[in-house]
């Protein structure tokens, strides 16, 4: 493959990542320090720290079994880390301080478990009796409009969709005003339409100013609603906002499509400013590039070139290329997603433990 | 430690809407209930005025006894699923992330259960002896009025059902399986009745003290129960299905 590559041809990875961003300025909404969690033998969690904003959204990402939701009921007084300690809505996580803590929180799990036999309307007045909220009808009212469930408020809660039971559980969490409020993969088994509203409702928490704590599986998900995340696999990997973290794992780089190979790549690209290496990849723009192609005589081919600055090599790329005679289909900056980060921290964990 | 009498009462209010929605419920509590007043009422009805003395001693002992088995086995099946049942069907996570605390979530559910069991069991036995007074022959009908088996019967019904309820819920929240929940919670709800059942046929000699000292036991039983039941009530455990592990756990500013 020493043929369809240039002087570095390795992948679009940095060398190094960097250190973890500091936490955003401004009150913390959660302190995790240093939480560990085994049961028995098994470690869920291992000396995960991290901080969470008042009103921010924060992802939290991580393959089954990585200590997702281990985290977010040591943080919900629902278990007792092994070690560590925590700082939940200015509230030291202790045996003593659950009930306090668990009445400025609220926690959406994975299953929304309501009562099927009660109608929306009865489950609610129960939390909310539960809660000890005064002005309960009008905290249900207002929990359902958040909603949008006003016109099934009478329906029995097991004849409604997942979907709809999962916006029911929703209103559930809301009913008690959290201060922060635990999402555990709250779009799990929905379809797009009724994942897309629950986006709009944690849209709206955020807009509120709800402190929002999101373990999810859906990357796209992350990246559109969370202003930080974090990626664990029982211990934290990373945590940033998703383009610092795409930026600290990836080099830039840009994607180039001419609609035959070049006769000697290696002339064109080598030593034009900015560039760092190139390689030969498939024309699927949208795929990532990973492993250099050989490509076939007159037909379209892609290169990709790891860049310094997009901006400054984009156009010494152009005129390399219109001056080595090549018809240019397209230039592009290449994107990398937050799948991309995730699946190559995870795969890094991973491929260390095996 | 407070207890909320709202958070309790919450607890009973829903449990009371569920039972009355859930039809199953109701008629599988009910057929006991129906068994152990058709039964008993049968044998003293079929009872002649001429019967001998012995006959009718040992009728009405049995007819007696009988109705003690209702505020046992309703609430033993009942409370059997009250924990377990609600981790099965996953509502029991939101619950407890709620400030609710144990004491609380099992007063709420030892008293949902006890008001309709003990009026079941009430009522069944008022039927009876309603039914002997007005239908039996009268020497029958006298002698069920005035079995000594009859104010003990009215004492007994609250405490066994007490026991029976604390014993079930203590079996739900360590159990992993509704099914075998039920089947050692009437097992464990066996050795009252078995000390009733000997002394309502006079193998031991059921002598007021005797009969105090074991409604005074388990008065004190009752009443202690639901911490000791609290005590093995453990969040983590239901949650996670594992047993908790022990640890350096620090209080943050408060050490």
């Amino acid at each position: 493959m020493s043929t369809t590559s240039g002087p570095s041809s390795s992948p679009t990875r940095s060398p190094s990542p960097a250190p973890p961003s500091p936490a955003p300025a401004g009150p913390a909404a959660i302190e995790a320090s240093h939480l560990t969690k085994t049961f028995g033998p098994r470690t869920a969690v291992a000396d995960v720290s991290f901080t969470v904003a008042r009103g921010e959204v924060f992802g939290f990402l991580g393959p089954n079994g990585a200590g997702k939701t281990t985290t977010v009921r040591i943080l919900g007084t629902l278990i007792e880390p092994t070690a560590g300690s925590a700082v939940v809505a200015d509230i030291p996580l202790s045996p003593a301080t659950g009930a306090e803590i668990r009445q400025h929180i609220s926690i959406m799990p994975e299953a929304p478990g309501l009562y099927r036999r009660l109608t929306v309307t009865e489950n609610l007045d129960f939390f909310a009796r539960l809660y000890g909220l005064r002005r309960r009808e009008q905290r249900i009212s207002q929990a359902l409009a958040a909603v949008g469930l006003r016109d099934r408020a009478h329906d029995l809660a097991g004849s409604l969709s997942k979907g709809l039971r999962q916006r029911a559980a929703l209103a559930r969490s809301l009913l008690n005003d959290p201060a922060v409020m635990f999402l555990d993969e709250p779009t799990s088994g929905l379809d797009p339409v009724a994942a897309h509203e629950v986006h709009g409702l944690i849209t709206a928490l955020r807009d509120r100013g709800v402190t929002v704590f999101l373990t999810t599986h859906r990357l796209d998900e992350a990246e559109r609603l969370c202003d930080r995340v974090a990626i664990m696999n029982t211990r934290l990997l990373t945590i940033g906002r998703p383009d610092e973290l795409r930026q600290r794992l990836f080099s830039r780089s840009l994607a180039v499509i001419t609609a035959a190979p070049l006769a000697s790549p290696d002339q064109v690209f080598t030593g034009l400013p900015a560039v760092e290496s190139w390689q030969t990849t498939t024309t699927d723009t949208t795929a990532t590039p990973t492993a250099p192609l050989t490509p076939p005589a007159n037909s379209p081919v892609g290169y990709l070139l790891t860049v310094t600055d997009p901006a400054q090599a984009a156009p010494a790329v152009t005129r390399a290329l219109v001056a080595a005679g090549a018809d240019v289909l397209s230039i592009a900056e290449s994107r990398h997603t937050l799948e991309d980060v995730y699946l190559q921290l995870v795969d890094d964990t991973e491929g260390r433990t095996r | 430690m407070s207890i909320s009498t709202s958070r309790t009462g919450a607890v009973i209010r829903k449990e009371l809407t569920e039972f009355r929605r859930n039809r199953l419920i109701l008629i599988t509590a009910s057929v006991l209930p129906i068994v152990f007043l058709v039964s008993p009422t049968a044998q003293i009805l079929s009872l002649k005025a001429s019967a001998l003395s012995t006959v009718l001693e040992r009728r009405v002992e049995t007819a007696l006894f009988l109705p003690l088995l209702i505020p046992v086995f309703v609430p033993a099946i009942l409370s059997a699923y009250a924990v377990v049942g609600e981790r099965e069907q996953g509502t029991l996570e939101p619950v407890l992330t709620t400030p609710i605390s144990r004491v609380e979530f099992l007063l709420g559910k030892a008293t949902a259960i006890f008001v309709p069991a003990v009026g079941v069991a009430y009522l069944m036995f008022g039927v009876f002896v309603a039914i002997t007074q007005f239908a039996a022959a009268s020497p029958v009908a006298t002698a069920v009025l005035h079995a000594p088996q009859l104010p003990a019967e009215l004492v007994f019904i609250p405490l066994l059902a007490g026991w029976a309820i604390w014993v079930g819920l203590a079996i739900s929240a360590r159990a992993t399986d509704t099914r075998v929940a039920q089947q050692l919670s009437i097992l464990a709800s066996l050795p009252p009745i078995a000390l009733a059942a000997l002394m309502s046929f006079q193998v031991i000699s059921p002598t007021f003290e005797l009969a105090a000292a074991l409604a005074v036991g388990l008065l004190v039983i009752d009443s202690l129960a639901c911490f000791a039941v609290a005590r093995v009530f453990d969040r983590e455990r239901l949650i996670t299905g594992t047993k908790p592990t022990s640890g350096s756990y620090r209080v943050r500013g408060s050490q």
